[in-house]
């Protein structure tokens, strides 16, 4: 009870666009949201990890020069991976130099030098130098944090994002949608009314919302995307151009080389950016001695990329059909990601909109400062801003004839929640298995695997008599749990969960246990740091509530109740372990729940009477 | 009942008491407030969403105990789908019928509406036709698409006017002509979806 006084301090909390380039901290100073830079002052921090020979686990830009010299020991666009099977990412695998280890089948496992890592293992190294320069810039432990993630990703995705910020120490407090955060980010200030686009290309993904600002409250209507397309694929067309041209002039490829691969991906990416500014630029490439040398004009460029602009446009209409919406309806249109720089992009956003895009706040950071505005409104720091998201693809599960019965819908706002009541088709069966997908097909095979439940312990009856009801929420997350009861007895059925990628809940546990025993003894000694201030505070509360005149109108047998609680929190406080102590904490809190109760009754009683008029 | 934090008797949306979020009423109308009704001011609906949006939300439970944001988490799921079934009149009359206890059968798409009988026979050999790639029928199909929305369109009429008849009576006779035009609105967007199933395959 005594709790409540840490409540009112506002808590900590970053918000975070882990992106498949770059990746970036934010905070809310004061009123403002702000990213914070890295020590290199930087304020992006390339999604780059390297395992440097020393097997030291490096991140962002010191990565960068690793990923030329020794790519085996790097790795980038992990975020490409994130959630995903092996079978999703076969095509990737043609452009992107990962390194898939054995034993991939169920997640994947990615090997940097000698070791292997899962995904969500290296985006929270990323995390966790995320954390660790906001916690250097700002002087203060951060364990709390707002990430970011596709509106488009789906439950296996947002699990796996979830995940990795477990991994790195943090308690995500909530998943937000990056079109979402970016409209954030713009309305803050201003008290904008009216409807607005967001069209967000990433590195590697493709979002598009519409959503509704009235009176701080932004509902999005509709959100469409393709989590397959983005900067990277405009990068691979530049690639492949300049590839064959060496092919053609060396009389050699340089395909199998993935240091040379490297290299000419960082010059192509510096054209791309120059293009954007200048009508032509000069493509230079040098290797073993060699050099090549091509001018692409944006004309060049346009034509090249012209296609997967185009791909763009198609969710942006299905997008404004959903959300019930013309262009003439949209009042402002919010560009997100580095590669709407790129002027055919801005034109064709602006011809299928009829408005002029928004520019003022900086695509690469737009959406880590959304983030950081959710950052403070969960915090408390934000107020009457709030944000209505919905869920990007229908939820359905799987019927006789392999039909996918949609449960909820797709643009339904979340948390949304959906009953269905299911029996069984065999006399004395006790156990039914449900499978879950998400996805617009007819057919569950067509549909993303989710999971499959299995409802144990039904009692043996006749077929068709059992009744179980089962309940699937969607939380403000975007991820589904299910819970399940028997409409016959009330009992709650057990639901034993396989998810059909990433990772069970027991496996991230591990590796956060690994991951203390590894290198990262400063995780655990945060949370006994942690847990110990907490323990202070509720000692001194109590120390102090025991001299109040309340303590007396407690029980000798409660009083004694928070003396106990009190002494074995003493004992207990040396330890380090930090479940022990929270234990104990959380016994202590119990236990002086009544005595605040009647100090706060006792205070307001005071308060009325001194303030009574009569 | 008691409120789950404190004890305290009948507890409203938040105890009276203590101030904790109370589980929410499972009742979509009952949950804004609201007495059951066909006929409903949309606008004065999307008020009220946003107001319990402005104080349910699990975003301003997130410093509270993890108890009371999970009331936090349900009482918004239900919020969200009664905004959703109530917003949209279709919607809404099939949860109403729901709660007079005059659910719409599974069986209703199977039986053709007799007056229907002859467009839906005339639709089924188009569509086979168009199928085995005749340009003619395919064609054709456009114009069933009209027709069609033009039924649905005159079955929402009647449904609206169905429906400010039972709100102002409350008799049974407008619940059952209201099923009964569901019944045939449901049937007649099935034909809808039909008339565009070539562009899919």
């Amino acid at each position: 009870m005594f709790q409540i006084e840490f409540d009112n301090q506002p808590d900590l909390v970053v918000g975070i666009d882990l992106g498949t380039t770059n990746s970036l901290v934010a905070w809310m100073n004061l009123t403002q949201p702000e990213v914070i830079p890295g020590e290199d002052g930087d304020k992006l921090v390339p999604s780059i990890v390297s395992l440097t020979e020393a097997g030291e686990l490096i991140v962002g830009n010191a990565a960068r020069q690793e990923l030329i010299d020794h790519p085996e020991r790097s790795i980038y666009s992990v975020k490409r991976l994130m959630g995903r099977g092996i079978e999703d990412v076969r095509d990737e695998l043609k452009l992107f130099p990962f390194r898939i280890a054995e034993g991939s089948e169920n997640v994947i496992r990615v090997a940097l030098g000698d070791q292997t890592f899962t995904p969500p293992e290296i985006s929270a190294f990323i995390l966790r130098q995320l954390k660790k320069n906001a916690e250097t810039a700002l002087d203060a432990r951060v364990t709390k944090a707002v990430i970011t993630v596709p509106a488009y990703f789906n439950d296996a995705q947002r699990q796996a994002t979830r995940d990795a910020g477990r991994l790195a120490g943090l308690e995500v407090l909530r998943l937000v949608n990056e079109p979402t955060a970016a409209a954030l980010a713009y309305g803050l200030d201003k008290r904008k009314e009216g409807v607005v686009a967001v069209y967000d290309l990433g590195g590697g993904t493709f979002d598009v919302s519409i959503l509704k600002l009235q009176e701080g409250i932004f509902e999005v209507l509709a959100t469409n995307g393709d989590t397959h397309l983005g900067g990277d694929d405009i990068d691979n067309r530049l690639m492949q151009i300049a590839i064959e041209d060496i092919q053609a002039e060396w009389g050699e490829g340089i395909a199998h080389s993935g240091e040379a691969i490297q290299t000419l991906r960082q010059d192509v990416i510096r054209v791309k950016e120059a293009l954007s500014f200048a009508p032509s630029v000069n493509l230079e490439f040098a290797w073993h001695g060699k050099k090549y040398q091509r001018t692409i004009t944006r004309e060049l460029f346009d034509g090249l990329i012209q296609d997967i602009v185009d791909r763009t446009l198609g969710p942006c209409r299905d997008c404004m059909k959903d959300a019930g919406v013309t262009p003439e309806q949209i009042d402002e249109v919010v560009l997100v990601g580095g590669s709407t720089r790129i002027p055919l992009v801005r034109s064709a956003v602006e011809v299928l909109f009829r408005a002029r895009p928004h520019t003022e706040l900086n695509p690469d950071e737009v959406v880590a400062l959304g983030a950081a505005v959710q950052a403070g409104i969960l915090a408390g720091t934000v107020e009457n801003q709030l944000l209505l998201d919905v869920t990007p693809l229908s939820l359905g599960i799987e019927m006789y004839g392999g039909v996918a019965s949609k449960i909820i819908h797709r643009n339904s706002t979340i948390p949304a929640s959906a009953g269905e009541t299911f029996t069984t088709g065999v006399d004395r069966q006790t156990n039914v298995l449900i499978h879950v997908v998400q996805g617009e097909r007819e057919l569950a095979k067509d549909c993303r695997s989710l999971a499959r439940f299995d409802l144990k312990g039904i009692d043996p009856m006749p077929a068709g008599f059992a009744r179980i009801e089962v309940r699937f929420l969607i939380d403000a997350n975007g991820i589904l749990s299910v819970t399940a009861r028997d409409a016959r007895t009330g009992k709650e059925q057990t639901v034993e969960v396989k998810p059909s990628y990433g990772l069970t809940d027991e496996q991230v546990e591990a590796m956060i246990e690994a991951s203390i025993d590894n290198a990262e003894a400063d995780y655990k000694a945060a949370q006994l740091s942690g847990i110990r201030i907490e323990a202070d505070g509720i000692m001194a509360a109590t120390e102090k509530a025991m001299r109040n005149k309340a303590w007396l109108t407690l029980t000798d047998e409660e009083r004694a109740e928070v003396t106990a609680a009190m002494n074995r929190l003493k004992v207990v406080y040396c330890i380090n372990d930090h479940h022990l102590i929270h234990a104990q904490v959380d016994i202590l809190n119990q236990a002086t729940h009544k005595l605040a109760e009647n100090m706060m009754n006792t205070a307001v009683q005071g308060a009325l009477q001194g303030t009574k008029v009569e | 009942m008691t409120c789950w934090n404190c004890g305290a008797a009948e507890p409203a949306r938040f105890c009276v008491s203590c101030k904790a979020l109370q589980p929410p009423v499972p009742e979509y109308f009952a949950f804004f407030e609201l007495a059951p009704q066909l006929a409903l001011d949309e606008k004065d609906l999307q008020q009220r969403f946003y107001g319990l949006s402005r104080k349910l939300h699990p975003d301003l439970f997130s410093r509270k105990s993890p108890a009371e944001n999970e009331h936090a988490l349900e009482a918004t799921a239900v919020l969200n789908d009664a905004y959703r079934t109530l917003r949209d009149p279709i919607a809404r009359a099939l949860y109403v019928l729901k709660l007079e206890g005059l659910d719409v059968g599974e069986q209703s798409t199977k039986d053709v509406p007799p007056e229907l009988l002859e467009e839906v026979f005339e639709l089924n050999m188009a569509l086979e036709e168009a199928r085995m790639g005749d340009a003619d029928a395919l064609a054709q199909l456009p114009g069933f698409r009209v027709r069609f929305e033009a039924m649905r369109a005159e079955t929402d009429l009647a449904v609206a006017q169905v429906s400010t008849a039972w709100d102002a009576t409350h008799a049974k006779q407008a619940l059952t002509d209201l099923r009964g035009h569901l019944n045939r609105r449901k049937y007649i967007t099935n034909l809808i979806d039909k008339t565009n199933v070539p562009d899919r395959v």
